[in-house]
């Protein structure tokens, strides 16, 4: 009886050690799947990633339900975790559709639902990225990237500056506000360089974020009517002593 | 028992009957993969989504009960429809029985099938006997492997998703997967991967735990020991209790879970020893 029970035991440890190994081995294999995660743009009203990887089901319900083949299951491989929706903003940008079909398509809430207005979508950030080889920050009137927003003027703007190399003429300086671009790609997609001069990126990696206790005077004296600081600030003189 | 001469063979059991319900399981499973697969294809949406999670005529939600489990170990918790598409698939399977999913609707059936078959042609005896609650550990170090990391771990891996991403998303690299169980299969353990390793199944067993649908060995005083029975079954342990146990009274429902209601033995068996029947049939034979 002792034996018996002494075998079963080492039977049935080796066997939870073997499924135990093999179950390490997957979740090291996704781990190294979803370092990927950090470049894929994902669908419009995608939870925070990595709540979205605990959430998506791989059923590609929202890539069919894209009218413009914009969203891809990412394949192994692909830059995306295996499975996963996900667009090439270079290759096809989000449309960004009014009825948002791939989030309305969505069963598990890995893509919220909810979401009634596109603008409120924000699948990455726009980033001018190469300043030195933009069209515009050379002087020329390109624009492109600036004419194809469909959030134009409030995502991107042209900000004038003074071309010091010919004297007489002006920059047009494309700029993003990150806190209105959705990361629709459009921009990114319509660039006329070879390589694109302004590319989507995950917000995780494109936006800063201040500390939490950071406070913007002009807006804290806005809120507060007046100045937090007195106006007329008598400062301590401060020097060395018996001058 | 000793009237019936030895492997009687009868004559009028043609191709077709003695391989219907294989026949009728590769239709239902090219079948579904055929709905979900016009979509894309001819834009007929019958079935979206795929095998983890999909909607019928644009109204039955239906979502993989073990890519749920995952979901919610991981920490999150769904949206309305696919909690009522996991009610949908899991009352069907409650009432259908768990694993015929594994012989009926799985796209990597065909393929181990595929692999049980040409060892069989290619005689390799090879063959990693591994215990039967490997797939029952491999299942609890998934699920808990999932809850340590917060995310569905095993879908990276699982072959059935990459069977189906394979044809309806043109996921080509998905192949691989397929192909690491088939060689498994074929060349490592005979009917290994479903038979040892699948959590999925496991799942999916648990689920037809209480099913009424059963196959049964109904008319096993008929039995010659001619063992096709054994040879055709995935699962061959399944067997034995319900064939031979008529002395010992017990019941000629094949009752293990691990059954998978393919119905090869029906079709072999030229004693018609088996058929399917409901885990009623012998309290029903008893009170005729």
């Amino acid at each position: 009886m002792l034996v018996n029970r002494r075998q079963f035991l080492l039977d049935s440890g080796k066997t939870a050690c073997a499924a135990g190994l093999l179950a390490g081995g997957v979740l090291a294999y996704s781990k190294s799947n979803c370092a990927l995660a950090s470049q894929a743009l994902r669908p419009p009203a995608a939870l925070p990633e990595e709540d979205f990887l605990a959430a998506c089901l791989r059923c590609g319900l929202c890539v069919q339900a894209c009218p413009y083949d914009t969203l891809k299951l990412a394949r192994p491989f692909d830059d995306a975790p295996t499975g996963t929706p996900f667009f090439t903003a270079r290759k096809v940008a989000c449309e960004m559709c009014d009825d948002i079909p791939c989030a309305k398509a969505c069963p598990s809430g890995a893509l919220d639902n909810h979401i009634e207005n596109i603008n409120d979508a924000r699948m990455g950030v726009a980033v001018l990225i190469d300043h030195q080889h933009c069209l515009n920050y050379l002087g020329l009137r390109c624009d492109v990237c600036y004419r194809v927003c469909p959030l134009i003027d409030e995502a991107i703007n042209l900000e004038l500056q003074h071309n010091a190399r010919t004297g007489k003429h002006a920059f047009f300086l494309p700029v993003v506000n990150s806190d209105v671009c959705t990361g629709c790609g459009k921009c990114e997609q319509a660039c006329v360089m070879e390589k694109a001069a302004i590319k989507v990126l995950p917000r995780d990696i494109a936006v800063a974020k201040g500390g939490e206790h950071y406070q913007l005077g002009w807006e804290e004296k806005a809120a507060a009517g007046e100045s937090l600081v007195p106006n007329e600030l008598v400062l301590p003189v401060r020097r060395p002593e018996g001058l | 028992m000793n009237q019936i001469p030895l492997h009687n063979i009868d004559v009028s059991r043609g191709f077709f009957v003695r391989n219907r319900f294989l026949i009728l399981r590769r239709m239902v499973q090219t079948g579904v993969l055929a709905l979900f697969l016009i979509g894309p294809l001819f834009s007929v949406w019958i079935l979206r989504g795929n095998l983890s999670s999909s909607l019928l005529l644009d109204t039955v939600p239906m979502t993989d009960v073990f890519s749920f489990l995952q979901m919610l170990l991981a920490g999150h918790w769904p949206e309305l429809s696919a909690l009522l598409g996991v009610l949908v698939v899991a009352g069907f399977y409650v009432f259908a029985g768990g694993r015929t999913y594994c012989a009926w609707v799985c796209p990597v059936n065909p393929v181990t099938d595929l692999a049980a078959w040409m060892r069989e042609k290619l005689a390799i005896k090879q063959h990693m006997r591994i215990s039967r609650q490997f797939r029952v550990w491999v299942l609890l170090a998934v699920l808990v492997a999932t809850l340590i990391s917060g995310s569905i771990v095993y879908e990276y891996v699982n072959p059935i998703s990459h069977a189906y991403r394979l044809v309806i998303f043109a996921s080509f690299g998905s192949v691989w997967f397929v192909v690491a169980v088939f060689l498994f299969d074929l060349l490592i353990s005979r009917r290994g991967w479903c038979g040892y390793v699948c959590p999925a199944g496991v799942v999916y067993a648990q689920l037809g735990k209480l099913s009424p649908l059963k196959v049964a060995a109904l008319d096993r005083q008929q039995c010659d020991d001619c063992m096709d029975c054994y040879k055709v079954c995935p699962e061959p342990q399944v067997i034995k209790p319900a064939l031979k146990g008529e002395a010992g009274g017990v019941s000629p429902v094949i009752s293990d879970s691990a059954c998978t209601l393919c119905g090869r033995c029906i079709d072999v068996c030229d004693q018609h020893v088996f058929s399917f029947s409901s885990r009623f049939a012998q309290m029903a034979e008893k009170s005729l």
